[in-house]
């Protein structure tokens, strides 16, 4: 077929998704980008008023740096026990014993559904002062307490919930460890490597491709997040879950100053956008490629 | 002999850790049922069953019963599922087997588009829906997935089909077949696994989309089971038990669908492989 022929159906086939990009993701984010610098309630058109969004941001909103902070706790705290988490659980499914199947069903489960409201409300009631929790704790001894209207533990326990889900991070290790070449493990068995050993040596540099992968959509996703914070603690108590997802929301869909919203979604790109350069930058020096024969740090 | 020791080891770390992660929803199985004072005991079941928790829950709404809300969320759905699983093949069958001009180009952008925040673009959409009128109404959730389901979904299934020899391809070709015929005949017949999981996942992960949901839909006649959850835990006084007999009730769907189609599930992330 004619080069022409194939570019033609090749835009064919991709057309609905460059449609949907062009309409609802590449010109949004130019309108966005123009709305950041504006003052805009939707009810009159929007008045450039130049960097005054950002510097009121981080200037004098106390409210912007309390939700900065609250994410970046959340990240920190969460990204690293999912990863660590989900990875030990992956080894352990890995294994091929009878039964697997079961387990594997019951430890994914809570994942499945672990993003819906409907769990929200479980937990709201789990870790409420009236919870089964504190009920648990007593019996050693532990005075229990309302988890999710303090604030110093408020926060830990929407990221408990966030581990709880750790599913799909461990199913995509679980494919990774899959593909790891049993003969490198028997190669090292007969070179007499404990098990230790060959989890360092050979699991943990074959999967850093897979580590990786996780650890950067780990970030962006924890970075966003909402359901949690906005149905169980409400932000609360005294802000203590405020999220920088649902600070944005009420900035631009209860109060609708859009132009402002506008500008916190860009800083949140920006902060995205930066971790995620500096994660390809020093992957150089952790992530292993068996195509390139071996560059292990 | 130590090998079998260490079998039953794992076995039993596993079992003892998969009731760990379960036995809260097993709790909730049997706290759907249970009266306001046994709410804080971790027993899982009541002392007396009470069944009307779950009629009276569904029924909490003055205005409507949860048959209406499951109604619109499973009406939304099959536009949802209908959409993506239409597209997603079309789109990763060009990136997949297509070379065309930009090509590179335009699916490093869908990589990208992956690791977009959502709140980059969803205050021009909101903008943009409103200006249409589309503002409470089902448009604004159903159309996304008409552009091809998501790049997630585009990415699995172009791996997926990468995978799939071009020797039938050129099997089709020297019959005289078009590159439309080979993916009608050819592809499409065999991507049909992943295009379960692209199903499967769009219809759990669009019923989980509060976000999306609460921006979109404002008036109770047009609530989907999320957002009728939500109206009902923000009332004065909550009703624990018929509040967790309703949640319990709005991920039955979502469970079926996992239970129903389980092989689908792990192959299908399998098959990204991650490393392609």
């Amino acid at each position: 077929m004619a080069q022409r022929g194939r570019n033609v159906a090749g835009y064919v086939f991709i057309s609905p998704w460059l449609i949907g990009f062009l309409l609802l993701t590449l010109w949004p984010i130019a309108q966005s980008f123009y709305l950041s610098f504006t003052d805009y309630s939707m009810l009159a058109d929007p008045v450039w008023t130049g960097l005054a969004n950002y510097r009121h941001m981080f200037g004098d909103d106390d409210s912007f740096t309390k939700s900065l902070k609250v994410t970046f706790t959340f990240v920190l705290f969460s990204v690293p026990l999912k990863l660590f988490f989900s990875l030990m659980v992956a080894m352990l499914l890995a294994k091929n014993l009878r039964g697997m199947n079961v387990y594997r069903t019951l430890i994914y489960f809570p994942s499945l559904i672990g993003g819906s409201i409907a769990v929200s409300v479980l937990w709201r009631n789990m870790f409420g002062a009236d919870g089964y929790i504190n009920a648990i704790l007593a019996w050693f001894g532990i005075a229990g307490k309302g988890w999710i209207s303090s604030p110093d533990t408020a926060l830990g326990t929407l990221i408990l919930l966030n581990t709880w889900q750790f599913g799909s991070t461990m199913v995509i290790f679980l494919a990774g460890l899959k593909q790891v070449p049993q003969e490198l493990y028997e190669a090292a068995a007969v070179d007499g490597a404990g098990s230790f050993r060959r989890f360092f040596r050979i699991t943990l540099p074959m999967l850093s491709p897979v580590m990786f992968f996780n650890l950067v959509l780990g970030i962006i996703n924890s970075f966003q997040m909402f359901t949690a914070a906005f149905v169980i603690t409400k932000g609360g108590p005294v802000q203590s879950t405020y999220v920088y997802a649902m600070f944005l929301y009420e900035k631009a869909f209860k109060h609708f100053q859009m132009g402002y919203a506008s500008a916190l979604a860009w800083v949140l790109l920006a902060i995205v956008a930066a971790l995620t350069a500096i994660n390809f930058l020093v992957s150089r020096y952790w992530v292993f490629y068996e195509a390139e024969g071996g560059r292990e740090g | 002999m130590t090998v079998r020791r260490s079998k039953w080891v794992v076995h039993l770390v596993l079992i003892v850790f998969s009731l760990l992660m379960i036995y809260p929803v097993i709790w909730w199985l049997g706290a759907s049922l249970k009266p306001l004072d046994e709410m804080r005991l971790p027993a899982i079941w009541p002392s007396k069953p009470m069944w009307s928790n779950y009629s009276d829950g569904w029924h909490f709404s003055d205005q409507y019963s949860f048959a209406h809300f499951f109604s619109n969320t499973l009406l939304m759905e099959v536009g949802n599922v209908f959409g993506s699983v239409l597209t997603a093949a079309l789109v990763a069958y060009g990136f997949a087997r297509l070379n065309f001009k930009l090509r590179g180009m335009w699916f490093g952008i869908l990589l990208l588009t992956m690791m977009l925040p959502t709140q980059v673009t969803i205050i021009p959409q909101y903008i943009l829906y409103n200006s249409v009128g589309l503002v409470n109404s089902y448009v604004p959730l159903v159309l996304p997935h008409f552009f091809g389901g998501g790049a997630f979904f585009i990415f699995l299934i172009v791996q997926f089909i990468r995978g799939i020899p071009r020797d039938l391809d050129e099997a089709a070709t020297i019959d005289g077949a078009s590159v439309y015929g080979i993916f009608w005949r050819v592809v499409l017949p065999l991507v049909k696994p992943a295009l379960v999981t692209v199903a499967i996942f769009t219809f759990i992960w669009s019923w989980d989309d509060f976000f999306a949901q609460i921006l979109y839909l404002s008036s109770v006649e047009k609530f989907t089971v999320a957002l009728a959850l939500r109206m009902f835990i923000d009332q004065f006084e909550i009703q624990w038990g018929q509040l967790l007999a309703m949640s319990l009730l709005s991920v039955v769907p979502s469970a079926l669908m996992f239970f129903f189609a389980q092989k689908h599930f792990v192959s299908g992330i399998a098959t990204t492989g991650l490393k392609g």
